[in-house]
């Protein structure tokens, strides 16, 4: 099938895309945007966390054709802003395969709540997994980034 | 005349940023998932359903006719050695008469789009005669008996402790899968992007395997999304290098999460028996034990395992009398290997929870009752070896005990055992503490050549003077390319460092487990350094070098550091072998087997609901001695990490199997720690330096990982009064 939605600001189409793909696999290996990971494949780790109109969403667990005419960023689109740098500043990353996800599912949180407390950081970026910092840097970098 | 003073600003012992930090926050770091080629194809793997089986025979016609299928292989198209292994050969690339566990590769398939090349492998058929399953180690073949004998073998205590302990199976359940990209050289080699902790050893085994000489075997690091020890063994390497050779086209392989629990090897399942004997006032007079490891189908690194186990089974203490057994057998279950810890993890469970139960037994307090037997610098192991380097055991002991307790609970919800499911509002809780502390030796042991090798090259770009390090050590995450430009910026005092992606061009480098990769090519890198920085020094007449000028032993001014390489580069590269190790007597176990000791100690605060078993940490303090810490915020961050695989082997991580069948392969089922089970961490760091290591350097990475599970399950004993003998500690050990 044929598959069009705008990802990152731009219109794009996918051609023989098969109709049991993800838009994780759209989005990595059709459109050439990687940055969103595929760890675990059944939304358990949110390292594929990606914006759909607005709502963050793992991309893993989206069938490509919902994604029709739909807005995706992913963490590519996002301007290099507060969050990121909060996360290299805190020691946030390790290996950094949580981090994209992660650092969608931030950008998503302190768009809604701009001074979050430690247990709203912590319910909020309860859907990601990260295997290598014990997420004492990230809560550090949420807390860096808003404070910023 | 000028006197220079300026500092080299990011140098050992600060925390700059991490060169691959920015690719990594903005999505654009290339993990070995994401690599691409023009006319790729996908490989998938058809892996054995039953834990023992006899194969009868393998029909491919079904799969082969699928369009959009360029290959399927099995063992008869495997060219060169046919099994491969880290200490034996043993693993069959594909499986040839006999499968030995579930899970095992039996065929590859390249194809178009991965869901062909899934079908395909689904359309194999393969004749299995399925076999009765050995399933218990003790039932298995040893692999590797590790007695340990020091002392009286038949000495006698006032007071006696006994114990049976068991871990369960734990997975290092990395993010990013196994993965990466084979592509045929017009050569007839292949060009393997992997993601591995030790390029240098897959070189080696991919090459055998293929039939071809190394040199035509040319493996890149690609982006490491994690690794604990599981890419050690190999996964896809030869199996997309097959495929790739075969098609002539590149070959992309990227296990799910599911397969990615049938691709990596366990932490070994323990059984432990352990006896201790004191005197009344709380002196060790004996320690008997026997440890019964499961290895699994291949033995991977199992041998080390066992030594480990054995020859740190008693924990840091001083005891003068041991019996120790340590064994791992080969069983029908998923093969055993590296993680996180290696052997020292199961027996520091066992160990601790013997002294917390001899401090029971005794009335004392449980740190009271380890720090008068605490090893100090100079103690003896039961190994007979000395242990040379500091040994703060008392002082990380009385340090994590002396931090002030935690806030009692807030109320909040989130803060509960059961968190928002509601199940207490604080009803039925009860606080516990608890306290562990471990013992891990650093580098491979047991007369192991375990050597580093750096090339640097130091040079003029564009008026400045810059440093170029090249490696084949494996940057996993740990910050191990920071920490490399750190200790280049410290020898050559020189801010423009480049390190060179990871391959196998140069020597070979330890790999990043047990803990040592900053250790033994950090050392290489500074060894690298010092050679290019004494020829400069050679060239120019200077004694030192400080701030882009090479000064006299009196601080004046020599020449300019830019100047003095001037149109010569300097480049050099060096070795670097920690000092020697040497094998355990077979009956005794007597030798100087390890290089270096490292500890850490942990203090836990948990909450746990009596009536639901519920349970919660509340906090973990963890004191380690680093030796030096190269970069404290990437030293912090593996001690929070390491703490975390500790809790999740205490209380939810275990791969489930029933009769040699896995029930639990997913991130649904197999759980480990989210940010709603950490709690908050203090670390205390002691900086005592390491006297055979360069720049005072101790593994940072294990530590942490071995003493917070004890010291959790500590807690929830002091909490509910259970016995609590097996982890992960389940609900309904402690309801029942």
């Amino acid at each position: 099938m044929r598959l069009n939605c705008t990802v990152n600001g731009e219109p794009r189409q996918a051609d023989d895309v098969w109709a049991g793909e993800s838009l994780l696999y759209v989005l990595r290996e059709r459109l050439g945007l990687p940055g969103s990971k595929n760890a675990c494949e059944q939304g358990e780790c949110g390292s594929c966390t990606v914006y759909m109109d607005g709502t963050p969403v793992c991309a893993c667990l989206v069938a490509a054709g919902q994604a029709e005419g739909r807005d995706v960023v992913t963490v590519e689109g996002l301007a290099d802003g507060p969050v990121q740098q909060a996360f290299l500043a805190a020691g946030a990353v390790q290996c950094g395969f949580c981090t994209p996800g992660l650092v969608v599912a931030v950008h998503d949180l302190l768009a809604r709540d701009s001074a979050p407390t430690d247990p709203e950081i912590r319910e909020a970026l309860a859907g990601n997994l990260c295997r290598c910092t014990g997420y004492e840097k990230i809560l550090d970098a949420v807390r860096i980034a808003a404070a910023s | 005349m000028t006197t220079v003073e300026t500092q080299v600003i990011s140098g050992v012992g600060t925390s700059p940023k991490r060169p691959d930090g920015g690719l990594k926050v903005r999505g654009e770091f290339a993990f070995s998932s994401d690599l691409w080629a023009d006319d790729m194809l996908w490989g998938a793997t058809l892996r054995s359903p039953h834990p023992h089986a006899r194969i009868r025979g393998i029909d491919i016609t079904a799969a082969v006719a699928l369009p959009g299928v360029y290959a399927v292989l099995t063992q008869e198209d495997v060219p060169g050695a046919k099994r491969y292994g880290l200490e034996i050969a043993d693993q069959p690339v594909l499986a040839m008469d006999e499968v030995r566990y579930q899970g095992e590769p039996v065929a590859v398939v390249a194809a178009d789009h991965p869901e062909t090349a899934r079908r395909a492998a689904a359309r194999i058929a393969v004749d299995y005669e399925v076999l009765p399953a050995v399933t218990e180690a003790s039932l298995g073949v040893l692999l590797r008996h590790v007695p340990v004998r020091a002392g009286d073998p038949a000495a006698k205590a006032d007071v006696v402790v006994t114990g049976e302990y068991q871990v369960g199976m734990q997975d290092q359940a990395f993010l990013g899968p196994e993965s990466g990209l084979a592509v045929p050289a017009e050569d007839g080699g292949i060009d393997l992007y992997v993601a591995t902790q030790w390029l240098h050893v897959d070189q080696k085994q991919v090459a055998e395997c293929l039939g071809l000489p190394a040199d035509k075997v040319r493996l890149s690091l690609a982006g490491v999304g994690g690794a604990f020890g599981a890419r050690e063994d190999l996964s896809m390497q030869v199996h997309a290098s097959l495929l790739a050779l075969h098609t002539g086209r590149p070959v992309k392989m990227v296990y799910g999460r599911e397969e990615s629990f049938f691709g990596h090897v366990h932490r070994h399942p323990a059984k432990m028996w352990y006896e201790h004997g004191a005197t009344r006032d709380g002196k060790l007079v004996y320690v008997k034990a026997k440890i019964v490891l499961d290895g699994g189908a291949y033995a991977s690194s199992s041998t080390a395992v066992a030594a480990n186990a054995a020859t740190l089974g008693i924990g840091p203490y001083e005891v003068p009398n041991v019996v120790m057994d340590a064994s791992v057998y080969y069983t029908n279950n998923p093969p055993c290997g590296a993680m996180r810890g290696f052997g020292a993890v199961q027996a520091c469970f066992a160990y601790e929870s013997q002294m917390d139960k001899l401090a029971l037994e005794l009335g004392l307090d449980p740190v009271e009752v380890r720090l008068r037997n605490a090893m100090t610098t100079g103690s003896r192991m039961p190994t007979g070896q000395i242990v040379e380097g500091p040994a703060p055991v008392a002082s990380l002991l009385t340090r994590v005990r002396s931090f002030p307790p935690p806030p009692s609970s807030s109320g909040d919800l989130r803060e509960m055992p059961g968190g928002v499911s509601n199940t207490t509002h604080g009803e039925g809780v009860v606080r516990g503490i608890g306290y562990g502390i471990g013992i891990k030796n650093v580098a491979f042991s047991e007369g192991f050549d375990d050597y580093a090798t750096a090339r640097v090259r130091l040079e003029v770009i564009g008026g400045e003077p810059a440093v170029l390090v090249h490696t084949a050590a494996a940057e996993v995450g740990q910050g191990l390319v920071t920490v490399q430009a750190q200790i280049a910026r410290t020898e050559l005092g020189v801010e423009r460092v480049t390190v060179a992606t990871a391959d196998t061009s140069v020597g070979s480098a330890a790999p990043p487990s047990p803990p040592r990769q900053t250790t033994r090519t950090g050392a290489a890198v500074g060894a690298a350094r010092q050679a290019v920085r004494t020829e400069l020094l050679a060239r120019v007449g200077g004694a030192r070098l400080d701030g882009g000028k090479v000064l006299s032993e009196s601080g004046t001014v020599v020449a300019d550091l830019a100047a003095s390489i001037g149109d010569e580069p300097i480049e050099k590269t060096v070795e670097w072998r920690h000092r020697p190790t040497y094998p355990l007597d077979p009956v005794t176990g007597q030798g100087n087997a390890h290089v270096q000791y490292a500890f850490a100690a942990h203090r836990a605060t948990v909450d746990v609901d009596l009536d639901l078993g519920l349970v919660r940490v509340v906090e973990i303090v963890t004191a380690q001695d680093v030796g030096k810490a190269v970069n404290p915020l990437a030293v912090e961050g593996q001690i929070h990490g390491g703490t975390a695989q500790g809790l999740g082997l205490a209380l939810m991580e275990e791969i489930q199997i029933v009769d040699g069948v896995v029930r639990n392969p997913s991130f649904t089922d197999y759980l480990i720690p989210t940010i709603l089970d950490m709690p908050p961490m203090k670390v205390d760091i002691l900086e005592m330096a390491d006297p055979h290591s360069p720049y005072g350097l101790r593994g940072v990475g294990e530590p942490p990982t071995i003493s917070s599970t004890p010291a959790i399950v500590a807690a929830i004993r002091a909490a509910t009064g259970k016995a609590l003998t097996r982890v992960p500690v389940r609900p309904e050990h402690i309801v029942e």
